[in-house]
């Protein structure tokens, strides 16, 4: 098998039993990055020249006897939207075209400190607003299955450079399904952790209350891995939980008889797709068949995490990217005659459409007089959100969804209608509202070979039990082997 | 016009940098005066992705400073963001309290003619400070300084309860005391370090309802706060008179004109579409915690000024005069601890070195010179080893060039001339030079023993022992 084909754990092995070597790996990704970027379009800044000389340099110290840990010259590609020092951090957007972090997110430094090799910036929907990553200021990624379909978003750079092996991990962030649904238009895995479990802290804000940093991989070992390399509590997050630290590979292989599944039927109605919610049912199936409870039940209040979900976290982007503003580091206007429309200007100019779209909305929802019937009514619809899925957990270990109603859209279908845009979010973004762990991992893929993610949700912090129950079924169905594309 | 018609009504909302040695959300200095942007990181920047961590010695000023104003303390308080565009605000937004901040319901007791007057204080909450706007002369435009930016201040927002220029200057003056006694605020005013927003509206004496008030930004000293109110009351009334109504408005305040102004564009939004600060935890606090922070509290000044009466037996005047601020009553009380000597301690400041801050405009804190160095200077004095002009010098030599008095003494050779043969040598040269005055005093002219002990004075530059010149002339006249 080609070395861009194997997952993180299998390229570890060999790493490992000295088959192969750093810079054999990088030099491969940078092939394939080579032969298959031209299509797929899914970075924003490439690093390949800096990712051979690390490589060198990496393999030159495990020659001198040098212990870098066990992920040392894996490469890795990071979303657009995670400073990175010394590399520009745009978040596909005009407004930070030419902006250069001073400083690393925490899990940057937690990565360099583990050696891995960053391989580039990966694109995605503007600020990490939007479902089909055509919110780019800079391209459109394609959807490596199929180039005329989208790869999903807002982290569509980070799956789509999973799918297309030019990266053999990436890093994306989940405000409202932006890790999972490109996850599952690509066929790939994307786990949102339960938010606080891994520091924000050099994530470009856009909700600041939803917003999780997370894997996307080509299996769930291997997102147990990069999540085990970038949990954990940081004294510059105070949202960040102090927990103890988990091994999250430990757990994967145990059995899951008796497992107790609930299947909320809300999210099997009307707008999914029939393919979708028939792979599903399969899937469901399966899981009986392993010795897994399923069982049915209603999660009622699921069908208002949607309109809560659109004001919260627009209201705190209005907000937070006010600093945005044409003075520092951003874009600034070329000709203004006041500060008023310096402001104004570097604004209208440096934000896209979708960007502009939800700050308006934004300002709106808390301003004085709809505050208390929008805003404070959201969170009250947060609160209840988060009751209905605590009563959940008390019955079922595991909640089953359709990662997204549809499989990969057609590039350019969606755009003119943003509420079409924003009904693609309905099975992820409750899990934001409640600030839960889900994974989204393949469950079989439509007639056009474009592959269906099936979603698994955890109670808080239990990311063990979904990283267990997706394995499980993964082992089972085997989707890289079986359900190739071509 | 008769302002006797009128009732005047006063609030203040008090800014005080809070004296922590790092900023709010990050671990910048405080330090005031650096050149620009040299104070700053990524996070009192606002570089995207970073994220603000409260320092919590902000939330433990706040709260004694709540504790020393009789405010209930809020056990589960929150931080909240107010969003507004400005260049000096990097993030475009505070971060500041808005429905629950650190403190409320409490008041401070002023003493207006020597009556006792609560004023009450609605709330005070914990908030960052923005950074600077400075001309750039070269380009026309503004620099921005953001060494300030993420300073913490605390925001004390009085009770509609003043009723005059005078009344605010005392509150002010006595919130200003309290800080510096608690340690929270140096409350250096020319540096903004204590700084107030001015809420002015008049009424018809005998109206209920409150006329429309004009909120003057940013006024950093007593003097100007006094004039500004005057100001306002005048305009208000005059408008009022004319049949004309006083418009809700934010002013500045021009020192030169002794004007108010409506304020343009500037920091102020009609909305500032305040909502909970999301990258913050609340800040929940214990009964146990608050009682800490009490137990912390020091002697207070109205306590302190009971004991001067008592203990050192000083007038009201300049008991109240010592304790206004806490670096004349430390000095006060230091200096006693050298010298032992209350009373001279006492003229000391309230002549002298009263007189010495108002020539150079300098604030109390400002004080160059220790209360070690103030002690050994009455010492000095007491043992005869200087006269007390010369320890008048000596004192300005203090506000100068700060060093032990015995030192300053021996550099200047203004040592007193106190033997008795080289007294009587200068003595005798003064009567030769002088046969007049020897006339005069046989002739019953008494005054003109002073003559010729001020010749003495002038020739010795002050040096020579006055009372034993005295017993020495009066010797030699007699003979």
């Amino acid at each position: 098998m080609e070395i861009t084909e194997l997952t993180v754990h299998e390229l570890q092995e060999k790493l490992k039993n000295k088959e192969i070597k750093v810079t054999d790996i990088t030099k491969a990704y940078i092939d394939k990055i080579n032969e298959k970027e031209k299509d797929v379009q899914a970075f924003v800044t490439l690093l390949t020249d800096e990712a051979l000389k690390e490589a060198e340099e990496i393999q030159t110290k495990i020659d001198n006897g040098e212990n870098l840990g066990d992920y040392a010259g894996i490469p890795i590609g990071i979303k657009d939207n995670i400073c990175t020092k010394g590399v520009k951090t745009t978040c596909s957007s005009k407004m930070l075209e030419n902006f250069v972090s001073p400083y690393d997110a925490t899990v940057m430094e937690k990565l360099n400190k583990e050696n891995l090799i960053d391989l580039g910036k990966l694109n995605m929907d503007e600020f990490a607003m939007g479902g089909s990553t055509e919110h780019s200021y800079f391209k459109i990624t394609k959807n490596p299955r199929n180039l005329n379909k989208v790869p999903g978003g807002s982290s569509g750079g980070s799956a789509a450079a999973v799918a297309a092996n030019m990266v053999p991990w990436a890093l994306g962030s989940d405000t409202g399904g932006s890790i999972r649904q490109p996850a599952s238009f690509c066929g790939v895995v994307g786990l949102k952790p339960t938010y606080g479990l891994v520091s924000r802290y050099g994530l470009v804000a856009f909700a600041s209350s939803l917003d999780q940093i997370g894997p996307i991989t080509k299996d769930v070992e291997d997102a147990a891995i990069l999540l085990n390399l970038i949990a954990g509590h940081d004294k510059k997050d105070t949202t960040s939980a102090d927990i103890e630290k988990k091994d999250y590979t430990k757990c994967l292989k145990k059995d899951i008889k008796g497992i107790k599944i609930g299947v909320p039927k809300e999210f099997f109605g009307e707008g999914i797709n029939e393919e979708v919610k028939n792979t599903l049912y399969k899937a469901i199936e399966k899981y009986k068949e392993m010795g897994a409870e399923v069982e049915e039940f209603s999660l009622d209040i699921a069908k208002y995490s949607l309109a809560a979900y659109y004001i919260i976290a627009c209201a705190e982007a209005s907000s937070n990217l006010g600093r945005f503003d044409g003075i520092r580091y951003t874009y600034r206007t070329k000709e203004f005659k006041n500060l008023k429309e310096l402001y104004r200007k570097s604004r209208s100019e440096g934000f896209g459409p979708e960007v502009k779209r939800r700050i308006i909305l934004g300002t709106y929802v808390l301003s004085s007089g709809y505050y208390d019937a929008y805003y404070k009514k959201a969170q009250k619809v947060r609160t209840l959100v988060m009751n209905e899925f605590n009563n959940a957990f008390k019955k079922y270990d595991v909640i089953l969804t359709p990662t997204s109603p549809t499989v990969a859209f057609d590039i350019g279908s969606k755009t003119s209608d943003p509420l079409e845009m924003y009904l693609s979010d309905i099975c992820t973004v409750s899990v934001n509202i409640a600030g839960l762990p889900a994974i989204s991992i393949p469950c079989g893929q439509d007639k056009e070979n474009m592959p269906i993610g099936m979603q698994l949700i955890g109670n808080r912090f239990c990311e063990e039990t979904i990283l267990n129950v997706a394995y499980k079924f993964e082992q089972d169905l085997k989707f890289r082997e079986n359900y190739k594309s071509e | 016009m008769s302002r006797d018609n009128y009732e005047v009504i006063i609030g203040l909302e008090v800014h005080a940098e809070l004296s922590t040695k790092t900023k709010i959300f990050c671990s910048c200095p405080t330090k005031f005066g650096a050149s620009p942007n040299t104070q700053v990181c990524p996070i009192c920047m606002a570089m995207p992705g970073t994220l603000p961590v409260l320092n919590e010695k902000v939330v433990e000023y706040a709260v004694k400073a709540g504790l020393a104003t009789n405010c209930e303390i809020e056990k589960n308080s929150k931080n909240d963001r107010k969003n507004y565009f400005y260049p000096d605000l990097p993030k475009s937004y505070q971060i500041s309290q808005f429905d629950k901040p650190l403190c409320k319901n409490g008041y401070v007791e002023i003493n207006v003619n020597n009556t006792k007057k609560k004023i009450g204080i609605t709330r005070i909450h914990i908030e960052e400070d923005a950074g600077k706007l400075n001309h750039d002369d070269f380009s026309g435009g503004s620099l921005v300084d953001l060494n300030r930016a993420g300073v913490p201040l605390i925001e004390i927002v009085s009770e509609p309860d003043l009723r005059s220029s005078e009344e605010a200057e005392i509150y002010l003056k006595k919130l200003k005391s309290i800080l510096e006694y608690i340690e929270v605020s140096d409350c250096k005013m020319q540096e903004g370090s204590f700084r107030a927003d001015v809420n002015v509206s008049v009424r018809k004496k005998g109206d209920s309802k409150l006329g429309t008030r004009t909120e003057t930004k940013n006024m950093n000293s007593f003097r100007s706060i006094v004039r500004e109110i005057e100001y306002e009351i005048d305009r208000q009334i005059e408008v009022i008179e004319r049949g004309e109504k006083v418009e809700q408005e934010t002013l500045r305040w021009d020192d030169v004109s002794g004007k108010t102004f409506p304020m343009r564009d500037k920091e102020n939004a009609d909305d500032y579409r305040y909502f909970p600060e999301p990258d913050l935890v609340a800040i929940k606090l214990s009964d146990e915690y608050i009682e800490n922070v009490r137990k912390t509290l020091p002697e207070l000044p109205e306590s302190r000024k009971e004991r001067y009466l008592t203990q050192y037996n000083l007038s009201e005047k300049d008991a109240n005069i010592i304790t206004s601020s806490k670096y004349l009553s430390d000095l006060f009380e230091n200096a006693i601890k050298v010298c032992n000597n209350p009373k001279a301690v006492n003229n000391w400041i309230i002549s002298d070195i009263s007189r010495i801050l108002n020539e150079k405009e300098m604030e109390a804190s400002e004080i160059p010179f220790n209360a070690e160095q103030l002690g050994n200077l009455v010492i000095l004095i007491d043992k005869g080893t200087i006269s007390s002009s010369i320890g008048k010098k000596v004192l300005e030599e203090l506000f100068e060039n700060p060093k032990d008095p015995e030192e300053i003494i021996k550099e200047k050779g203004w040592i007193q001339i106190s033997d008795e043969n080289e007294i009587k040598e200068i003595a005798l040269k003064i009567l030769e030079a002088n046969p007049q005055s020897i006339a005069d005093y046989k002739a019953g002219k008494d005054r003109a023993l002073g003559f010729l002990v001020g010749q003495a004075m002038k020739q010795t530059k002050g040096k020579a022992n006055p009372k034993m010149l005295n017993e020495i002339f009066l010797e030699e006249l007699k003979k």
